[in-house]
């Protein structure tokens, strides 16, 4: 089993949002960054799979800035075996862009599956991973929550509004996954260790303009100041005379 | 012709209410740029309700039929929308960002080789170019884009383009296409117990750890029953993650995104993670026994108290109020 994973660096979702100078941008400073947390499931599922076949290969894949370096070594940490950042000063936000360049890079590599995280938690884009999968013309699955593979065909499950729906493949393919598939592991000492002397190789990313703009970043509009209608059911008929009258919800 | 192309969504031949928000949007996006909005709905055979189509402000209706597309059919459906945004010209393709529309518009794009701006909440035509707000970063903040490629391909969030119901009546087209059978086969779909997804809902009530267990959920059931049917239940992570609920009911950043009319906070802190997932709610209310829990600093309304005491009032007033 050859498998590609494809990470991102993103900002942690406790971090408090300050708008940089630009009025475009995340303003950086002091801003504390992570593996993004759909990426843990797909590095974890690369590894169960490579392991339960016994032998193979996962590699890391960003696209990022140097400091991405470190994302990577996280994955490497769990457990993959080499590492590539694709490195761009900023990741384009036009998500065709970033597959564009993922795609190049994987092309070639004789995988039997390229996984992604189904978002990343900055952007909540939902797309670089169909839009490899278009790109390369590999069969595609999004946002798998379960995932059974026996030879060269795969069967997974993804939520849907409501329900699951199953789905059926054949290898090689590009998956994304959701929360549920697995448990990711975290890096033990010993794996934080061994990832310092894994390979990583650093390549620039050939990017294009893309099609996207950014305007602004702008914080959302404040919610107006809400109010506490009152303590215990006392309070309810007042509730239900602002839902009703106020808000005209009901 | 750059029309705008709203592609609809059915699930076993009956239309899907997200359909009539995306018509919505496209109707805006057209009237802005005076041109004619096409619906586009992709199935085995004729649907159920896409005449309705007409009247949320699509001036033609055009359903893709083929045998193969009784199920979602990933492959099938990006290359017959795809070829149909193409042979139109279309100024601008509108999915839903659901779980078939976030899956389907990034391949689309793809295939026309355009970006994508997915799971918007707003769009315009400003300065004669599409634009759009995205919210990123949890929700944190507000990212307005301008879509420089045509076609412009978007995916709006639900729940967030209010169907405008209009008194026109468009017109209908079917036309049978030709597919190829695709690598990737929806062989089933499994439908949950719940049935009202809380993407879907236009009011969701939410349980926390503040409902001590599973069994007490009854309470936000019996609540969720009183409101007849528009109500569904969602739930925090960290009764996810303790079992009580099925993954599919979470709300916030590793669930679920709701925008519903209104959304009931009972028993939830309201940590930012769960905040990513129900911030563009309509009205929010908080019922919670600490007066200091950050749920209360975005609700519209909070009440201080044991939910265990509130929430049976306020089902009993509530069923006063339809009964
Ligand atoms: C990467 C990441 C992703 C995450 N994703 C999500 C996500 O998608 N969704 C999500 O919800 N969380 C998410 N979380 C977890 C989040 O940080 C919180 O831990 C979680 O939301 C807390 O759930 P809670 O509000 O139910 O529980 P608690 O924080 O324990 O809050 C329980 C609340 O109930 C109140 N309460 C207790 N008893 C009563 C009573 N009798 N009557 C009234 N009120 C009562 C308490 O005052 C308290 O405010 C994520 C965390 C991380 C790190």
């Amino acid at each position: 089993m050859k498998i590609a994973v494809c990470v991102k660096r993103v900002p942690d979702s406790e971090t408090r949002v300050k708008i940089a100078s630009d009025g475009k941008s995340l303003d950086e400073t002091g801003v504390k960054f992570i593996l993004n947390p759909y990426d843990e499931f797909a590095v974890e599922e690369a590894l169960r799979r490579k392991e339960q076949a016994g032998s193979g290969e996962v590699v890391v894949v960003s696209l990022g800035p140097a400091a991405a370096q470190e994302t990577i070594r996280t994955a490497l940490a769990m457990g993959a075996d080499r590492g590539v950042l694709l490195e761009a000063d900023r990741v384009p936000v036009d998500g065709l862009e970033v597959a564009k360049a993922l795609a190049a890079e994987l092309k070639n590599g004789g995988y039997d599956l390229i996984l992604f995280g189904k978002m990343a938690i900055d952007d909540y884009n939902h797309q670089v991973g169909p839009m490899v999968a278009e790109l390369l013309d590999l069969p595609c699955v999004t946002a798998v929550a379960h995932l059974d593979i026996a030879g060269q065909r795969g069967t997974a499950e993804r939520e849907i509004e409501g329900g699951v729906e199953t789905v059926e493949f054949p290898l090689p393919a590009v998956l994304t996954t959701d929360k549920g598939l697995n448990e990711p592991r975290y890096p033990a000492l010993k794996g934080i260790m061994a990832a310092k002397k894994k390979p990583l190789e650093l390549k620039r990313a050939a990017l294009g303009a893309g099609g996207l703009e950014v305007l602004g970043l702008t914080p959302p509009p404040q919610r107006k100041d809400g109010k506490v209608v009152g303590e215990g059911p006392a309070a309810v008929p007042e509730l239900l005379r602002l839902l009703r009258e106020e808000a005209k919800v009901l | 012709m750059s029309d705008v192309l709203a592609v609809a969504e059915q699930r076993d031949g009956v239309l899907r209410k997200v359909s009539s928000e995306v018509v919505t949007g496209a109707r805006r996006l057209a009237d802005a740029l005076a041109v004619r909005v096409d619906a586009l709905v992709v199935a085995a055979s004729p649907v159920q309700g896409a005449d309705q189509l007409g009247g949320f402000g699509a001036d033609k209706v055009i359903t893709l039929t083929n045998p193969a597309f009784g199920r979602y059919a990933p492959e099938g459906y990006a290359r017959v929308i795809a070829d149909r945004a193409r042979a139109g010209g279309y100024r601008a393709v509108l999915f839903a960002a659901s779980a078939g529309g976030r899956d389907l518009a990034p391949r689309v794009a793809a295939r026309l080789g355009v970006a994508l701006a997915q799971d918007i909440t707003d769009l315009a035509f400003e300065g004669g170019a599409v634009t759009v707000i995205h919210p990123v970063y949890a929700g944190k903040a507000l990212l307005k884009l301008k879509l420089t490629a045509t076609p412009a391909v978007v995916s709006l969030r639900p729940n967030v383009f209010t169907p405008v119901q209009r008194p026109k009546a468009g017109t209908a087209e079917t036309v049978p296409v030709e597919a190829a059978a695709g690598r990737v086969v929806v062989t089933g779909t499994k439908a949950a117990a719940g049935a009202l997804d809380v993407a879907e809902a236009s009011i969701v009530i939410s349980g926390g750890r503040g409902l001590k267990e599973p069994a007490n959920f009854k309470v936000l059931e019996a609540l969720a029953a009183a409101f007849g049917g528009r109500a569904a239940v969602g739930a925090s992570r960290a009764v996810v993650d303790a079992g009580w609920r099925p993954h599919a009911d979470q709300v916030g950043q590793t669930g679920k995104t709701v925008s519903p009319t209104l959304y009931i906070a009972v028993g939830i802190s309201g940590a930012i993670q769960h905040l990513a997932g129900m911030r563009t709610s309509k009205v929010i209310v908080a019922i919670n026994k600490d007066k200091d829990a950050p749920i209360f600093k975005v609700a519209d309304y909070g009440v201080v108290g044991d939910l265990f005491e509130v929430v049976p009032r306020l089902t009993e007033e509530i069923k006063k109020l339809h009964g």
